[in-house]
């Protein structure tokens, strides 16, 4: 009768270029992550030695995370990903801050403001909290009057002003450095959070985050394992952050819960492979610019949502005019090339990108996006086929 | 053939991809996300998606959500609210039928290069340069009502794999081939409109984008008033209950007037009509000239009548209840789907 569950077919070589969803795990990190799950499984909480081996490793890590963050060991929180990061950071600082409810207008937490292209993991809680998104201009950038408004009516209680480092989206950077000065003048008391989880192995983070008091990075960004990541906690913000998860006394009882050894241990060398790796961040920045010359040369009609100078070399999110970006991914999944667009919906189904709407393009315009975005495993080869595919694939689609 | 099944998470659309691939087609499932509203339970909910994907992949499928969110939206939310507030009963699940699967669907399709759609509508393609489209095999779960608006030239990329089965062999073969979507039962409502909450559900929806008004009720011969309903846009010709018109004789919906905010109510024989008013034709392949005879069913399931083509509709055979305007009539001749038309408002001419 019928046959049932025909085998998969196997993939064809893919060239990927959707780093900035993850990357591919570095065997070195696989290798220094193995002993972890297999002969050494202590719980770094308990006394014997099997346990101390494991705090060891963790220590071991923390020196890396920090030395990658420009902070001190002490300093790094280690979280489940960049998701709970952003959470500690954001309804940390809303709910330890000294709001008297009593005396204030009756709202549930002190005031908090992020920009309104923030990943979910920032605008979700901002808006939980009753919190404010600052608009950004059409080149992605947070406006910085908008902002001062706000700090100036929140001038005494503001306790967060959150804004990304690197825009998972565009590769938009925000002028961190300003925005942190308007934040010192206006509104002292507020902290500043960084989402950098895009910018880790990208940018200079001791220089380029600095002036934030928080930084989010998540391991699984830049060769470490899925399910690991940090928050950065300077001394302007110790004894502020009310943690999201309680129960044991880990990370000096900020994060309760095991820690996940092996998880912690792959982020540590993957830190320090990047601390390592100076080259890269040009290298990769140069393909991206190849990329994207390429593709323009090769596709009428099509348009990066950024100019280059405001963004990182490795994010290149382009439009191409009357194409879905659904039906574009699907093509050049066919053809082997990873891609995105927008972000998925608990459904999976594609939504369009609420940054580039924020940048003031209609659902219509960025339903036209994709987002290709470059990383340490891409080589010049890869980049060279890929344009040739993207204009197959877009030309199939423009004549069927 | 290189065919996309739409899956919808259902046990139909999981065994018609299945059938596919046991005769050799190259096939890909995708389910189409349509509504992502507060009622995300029916069809095509997120739970239908994990369902889909689960059976695609015990079929050994590639599987795809497509968000035609968009589309939805402004061919049958804001059309089904729209008739609604002009007084007229739409039938929303014809429209995706009609704009989304064999448009929206269909044409993506196109561009990906596959060289057919396929769903689990309990109906039958046969193919061939001027196709037909025929009842399902098992005229109580037939579906051929929802896709009488289709043309040959979609019918010519569309295959219905498990229109030849009866319901019960579907379920079987569901099981045989392990589809976790077996014990599926069917989805009723309409999707976008909370389920398992009763005849409120749709008021509720309507009341949230409609400004509803009241009307009153009054006797379709005598003028007489008799009551007065709360929201004009609610009601449906032919309907009976929740007309507030009190005990005694039954009275029923017999004209809505939405503009002035009347109802006007009778008794069953002040329903019956002569024939209907068609407008919105569509025709399987060539249209069928005035005096021809058809068989018109206007509903899903509902029992075909004798009709004749005029002018401007149908004539009944025998004098039959009003079908509310904006409801679809799918027109027969024996078992094949010869066209389809929407009823508007008013009494058909006499004149063929």
């Amino acid at each position: 009768m019928l046959t049932p569950l025909r085998e998969g077919r196997s993939p064809h070589p893919t060239i990927y270029l959707d780093h900035a969803a993850t990357t591919p795990l570095r065997p070195e990190a696989f290798e220094a992550m193995r002993p972890w799950l297999t002969t050494s499984y202590g719980n770094p909480s308990g006394t014997h030695s099997l346990a101390r081996a494991a705090l060891r490793a963790v220590d071991d890590a923390r020196e890396q995370v920090a030395e990658l963050l420009g902070g001190e060991p002490g300093e790094v929180v280690f979280t489940s990903g960049g998701t709970e990061a952003d959470n500690l950071a954001v309804a940390g600082a809303a709910r330890g801050a000294r709001w008297d409810a009593a005396a204030g207008s009756g709202r549930p937490a002190a005031p908090v403001c992020c920009s309104a292209v923030e990943h979910p993991a920032v605008l979700e809680p901002t808006r939980a909290l009753g919190g404010e998104e600052i608009g950004v201009d059409a080149g992605g950038i947070i406006d910085l009057d908008a902002l001062s408004c706000w700090l100036s009516a929140h001038a005494e209680d503001a306790a967060l002003v959150s804004v990304m480092l690197v825009n998972n989206e565009t590769g938009v950077i925000q002028p961190l450095a300003e925005l942190a000065a308007l934040v010192r003048e206006v509104a002292p008391s507020a902290l500043i959070h960084t989402d950098a989880v895009q910018a880790a192995g990208w940018l200079d983070l001791p220089r380029a985050a600095a002036a934030a008091d928080l930084v989010t990075v998540s391991a699984h960004k830049f060769g470490g394992p899925k399910g690991t990541g940090a928050l950065l906690i300077r001394p302007p913000a110790r004894g502020r952050l009310h943690p999201v998860l309680r129960g044991g006394p880990q990370e000096h009882e900020l994060r309760a819960g095991t820690h996940d050894v092996a998880g912690i241990v792959g982020m540590g060398c993957a830190a320090r492979l990047l601390i390592s790796e100076s080259q890269e961040p040009a290298r990769v920045a140069q393909l991206g610019d190849r990329f994207v010359a390429g593709v323009l040369s090769a596709v009428e009609g099509a348009v990066p949502a950024v100019p280059r100078q405001l963004r990182i070399g490795t994010i290149c999110n382009l439009g191409f005019e009357a194409i879905e970006s659904e039906e574009l991914l699907l093509m050049l999944d066919a053809a082997g090339v990873c891609a995105s667009a927008g972000s998925s919906c608990a459904s999976g189904a594609v939504e369009p990108s609420h940054v580039l709407m924020a940048m003031g393009l209609s659902a219509g315009e960025a339903r036209e996006h994709v987002r290709f975005s470059l990383g340490h495993r891409t080589t010049e080869a890869e980049v060279d086929q890929a344009v040739t595919l993207v204009a197959e694939a877009v030309g199939k689609l423009r004549s069927p | 053939m290189r065919v996309l099944v739409a899956l919808s998470g259902g046990v139909d659309s999981s065994v018609a991809a299945a059938l596919l691939v046991a005769e050799g087609h190259e096939v890909v499932g995708a389910t189409m996300k349509l509504w992502g509203g507060a009622s995300d339970s029916g069809c095509c909910s997120v739970a239908d998606v994990d369902d889909a994907r689960r059976a695609a992949t015990r079929i050994g499928i590639d599987h795809h959500v497509f968000n035609f969110t968009e589309e939805f939206s402004a061919r049958v939310v804001v059309p089904y609210v729209e008739a609604h507030g002009a007084g007229l009963t739409p039938n929303p699940c014809i429209e995706c039928n009609r704009h989304l699967k064999f448009r929206s669907f269909l044409d993506r399709a196109s561009r990906l290069g596959f060289d057919a759609v396929a769903t689990g509508h309990h109906a039958r393609v046969v193919p061939g340069d001027e196709p037909r489209l025929l009842r399902g095999e098992d005229v109580r779960k037939d579906q051929s009502y929802v896709l009488s608006c289709l043309t040959a030239a979609e019918l010519r990329r569309l295959l219905l794999p498990i229109g030849h089965l009866d319901k019960t062999a579907v379920r079987a073969l569901a099981a045989e081939l392990g589809l976790p979507t077996a014990g599926k039962p069917d989805s009723q409502d309409v999707c976008f409109v909370l389920q398992g909450t009763g005849a409120g559900a749709r008021e509720r929806f309507l009341s949230e984008r409609l400004e509803l008004h009241p009307a009153t009720v009054v006797d379709h011969t005598s003028g007489e008033v008799l009551g007065e309903v709360p929201a004009v846009e609610l009601v449906t010709v032919g309907q009976r209950r929740g007309l507030n018109v009190g005990g005694g004789e039954r009275r029923f919906a017999v004209r809505i007037d939405v503009g002035r905010r009347l109802i006007e109510v009778g008794k069953e024989a002040d329903l019956m009509a002569d024939g209907v008013v068609l407008g919105e034709r569509t025709w399987v392949r060539a249209p069928l000239p005035a005096g021809s005879e058809v068989m018109a069913q206007s509903s899903a399931h509902g029992r075909p009548a004798k009709a004749v083509l005029v002018g401007d509709g149908l004539l009944f055979g025998e004098r039959r209840r009003r079908v509310a305007p904006g409801q679809t009539v799918a027109l027969y001749v024996g078992d094949e789907v010869v066209g389809s038309g929407i009823v508007r408002p008013g009494d058909v001419g006499a004149a063929a």
